[in-house]
Formats: C-alpha cells, sequence, structure tokens
C-alpha cells in the first residue's frame, strides 16, 4: 500500500473521531443545559 | 504503529492496511441499526410522559450506539464463518481490513459506554434493558445458540425485540404490559422473517455449520414454521389494540398487514423448488414491521391511540 494512501486513509479516520468527539461534547453541553432548566 | 502499517502478512488478507470511517461505521450494522432506533422510538413516543427532546435524542443514541456495538462484537465472534458465506463476505473483518481484536475493542467499548451514557443521563431502567439486550444478543445468541440449535433465532430474537422496551424505559422509568407487547410482537416476527432467508441462504448455513432450520430439519418443516409463526403473528399484534394502546386504524392496519403476511406464508408453504416467494416474503416482512410501528407511531403522535 502507497503511503501516501495510508496517511489519507489515517487522516479521514482521524478527522471522523473528532467529529465524534465535537459532537459528543456538544451533546453533553445541551443535556446539561436541559437538565440545569429543570426539563430533564 | 507506523511501521507495521502496510506490511503483507500471508495470515492475513490485506487488502488495505488502514480502515477508513466506514468500515467502522459497517461494524455497527447500520441497516440493523435502523430498525432497532425507529422501534426505539415508537417506544418512547407511546410511553406515558413527555421527554425534553434533546433527552430522547441522547436516548436514541444510546439505542443505536449499543445496538451497533452487539453488532461489532458480533462480527468479531462470528469472523470465521462470515468469510464462508456470500452475504457476510463483504464485511471489514473478512476482508482484512479491520483485525478481529480491534473490532472487539471497538465494540465492548461502545457497549459500555452507550449503558453508562444511558444509565447517567437518562435513567436506570433504560441502562438496564440496554445492558441486556447486548448481553443477549452476544452471549446467548452469537456465543450459545447460533452454532448449536435451529431455535437460535426464536430464542435470540429476543435480542431485536427489546428496542420498544428501551425507548419505552427511557421516557417512562418503567415496563408495563405494552411495551412487552410491543417486544412480542417483534419476537413473534423474527422466526418468519429469517426463516424466509435462510430457505434460499440454506447453502451456505450448511456449509458453515449453522444449524438453520432448513439445514437440520429440512425446507418443509421450516416452511410449516413459517406458517405457523405467521397465524400466531396476528393476534398478537392485536394485543396493543386490546390493551388501549393503540387504536382503530393501527386494528385495521394490523390485520390488514397481518393477512398479507399469513398469504405470503401460504405462498412459501405452496411454493415447490423455487425460492422466489420466500425472497418476497423476507422483504415483505421488513417493509411489515416497519409499517405495523410506523402506524403505532402516528397514532401516538396523533394522539388517536385507545379511540376503538
Amino acid at each position: 500500500m502507497p503511503k501516501g494512501e495510508m496517511h489519507r486513509d489515517r487522516r479521514s479516520r482521524n478527522l471522523a473521531l473528532a467529529g465524534v468527539l465535537a459532537a459528543l461534547a456538544v451533546l453533553f453541553f445541551l443535556v446539561t443545559i436541559v437538565k440545569m432548566a429543570g426539563q430533564g | 504503529m507506523s511501521d507495521v502499517c502496510g506490511i503483507e502478512t500471508p495470515s492475513r488478507p490485506l487488502h488495505k492496511a488502514e480502515a477508513g470511517p466506514a468500515d467502522y461505521f459497517a461494524l455497527l450494522k447500520p441497516r440493523v441499526m435502523s430498525l432497532v432506533v425507529f422501534t426505539g422510538l415508537v417506544g418512547m413516543v407511546m410511553a406515558p410522559g413527555s421527554m425534553h427532546p434533546v433527552l430522547a435524542l441522547t436516548a436514541l443514541l444510546c439505542i443505536a450506539i449499543g445496538a451497533g456495538a452487539s453488532g461489532a462484537i458480533n462480527m468479531w465472534y462470528d469472523a470465521d464463518i462470515d468469510a464462508e458465506m456470500a452475504r457476510t463476505r463483504g464485511r471489514p473483518i473478512p476482508q482484512g481490513r479491520i483485525a478481529p481484536g480491534e473490532a472487539l475493542g471497538f465494540g465492548a467499548t461502545l457497549a459500555v459506554a452507550s449503558v453508562a451514557i444511558m444509565g447517567l443521563l437518562i435513567n436506570l431502567a433504560a441502562a438496564a434493558l440496554l445492558a441486556l439486550t447486548i448481553a443477549f444478543y452476544v452471549f446467548v445468541y452469537t456465543i450459545w445458540l447460533k452454532r448449536r440449535t435451529p431455535q437460535n433465532i426464536v430464542i435470540g430474537g429476543a435480542a431485536g425485540a427489546f428496542p420498544p422496551m428501551i425507548g419505552w424505559a427511557a421516557a417512562s422509568g418503567e415496563v408495563s404490559l405494552v411495551s412487552i407487547a410491543l417486544f412480542l410482537i417483534i419476537f413473534m416476527w423474527t422466526p418468519p422473517h429469517f426463516w424466509a432467508l435462510s430457505l434460499y441462504r440454506a447453502d451456505d448455513y450448511a456449509r458453515v455449520g449453522v444449524p438453520m432450520l432448513p439445514v437440520v430439519a429440512g425446507e418443509r418443516e421450516t416452511r410449516r414454521q413459517i406458517l405457523i409463526y405467521s397465524v400466531l403473528l396476528l393476534p398478537v399484534t392485536l394485543v396493543p389494540l386490546w390493551l388501549g394502546a393503540a387504536g382503530f386504524a393501527y386494528g385495521l392496519v394490523a390485520a390488514l398487514l397481518g393477512l398479507l403476511f399469513i398469504a405470503g406464508a401460504l405462498r412459501v408453504w405452496r411454493a415447490g423448488a423455487t425460492h422466489r416467494p420466500a425472497r418476497q416474503l423476507f422483504g415483505f416482512s421488513i417493509l411489515y414491521l416497519f409499517l405495523i410501528f410506523a402506524t403505532l407511531l402516528a397514532e401516538a403522535g396523533l394522539g388517536l391511540a385507545g379511540m376503538a
């Protein structure tokens, strides 16, 4: 497997993981707001 | 880690040494996940009490991730037979894109995370049911029953039937007769659904030694069992009506769809060597379950339930 291709695959995997972590951070923030507002 | 990447080893067919995000997503069995999320949503909407949309979304996400996690663990355990069967040969582990141990780690991590988040942010009843679902799919179905008995999917089907109960528990914090009725609908639907598939995939299952009903008891007995379960399924789908959790429209739709299901099973029963009716019944069974739950969802959403 060419090195460029390997790096590209790894990069897309890292970006996907960053996206998932960012989405989780947003979700936990929103849940905290909802819970603090006493709606949950 | 970078120095071992890209080295071809004869023991592991490396088509592609680095897996992309799509490979990990495939480990979660997204098509199964979509039906699981949908039936979970229906349980959530039908349950008494209201849920903040953000919390409802969180609960659905936990159900989806938990179901996906059990799919990934299943692919780790079944990698040997998946590689031999046409239907599953293209999965990431048999293709060599993801190592078996990596899939297990991925699945186990997501399983624990989904249950923990459900327990911390939603409630313990929903978390307990989610944990039970994952454990049932992994230990009871995949590891214990699948390769041992033709009743594998009858009992193992319970794992796929839990999601509406999880959704219901997420919204109300409890288990109720109605949520058990929703469980029973999927539980009774699973055997004819899977046996229709196994009729035209029997060669695959026989080759890898999975004792599916047509392999062990023959096609005739499988057709008979499909018909029996289809007939039993109809009254089971009417239980929510009887419990006052569904309305007239649902009763009508469930009865009509149930009769169509039985008609399809009769065609399978009468079919000779051809597998076309079995293929058609398999396709219809997916549409059937979707429509049954979509009708329950529509009624609950419009407030028509209990107006029979």
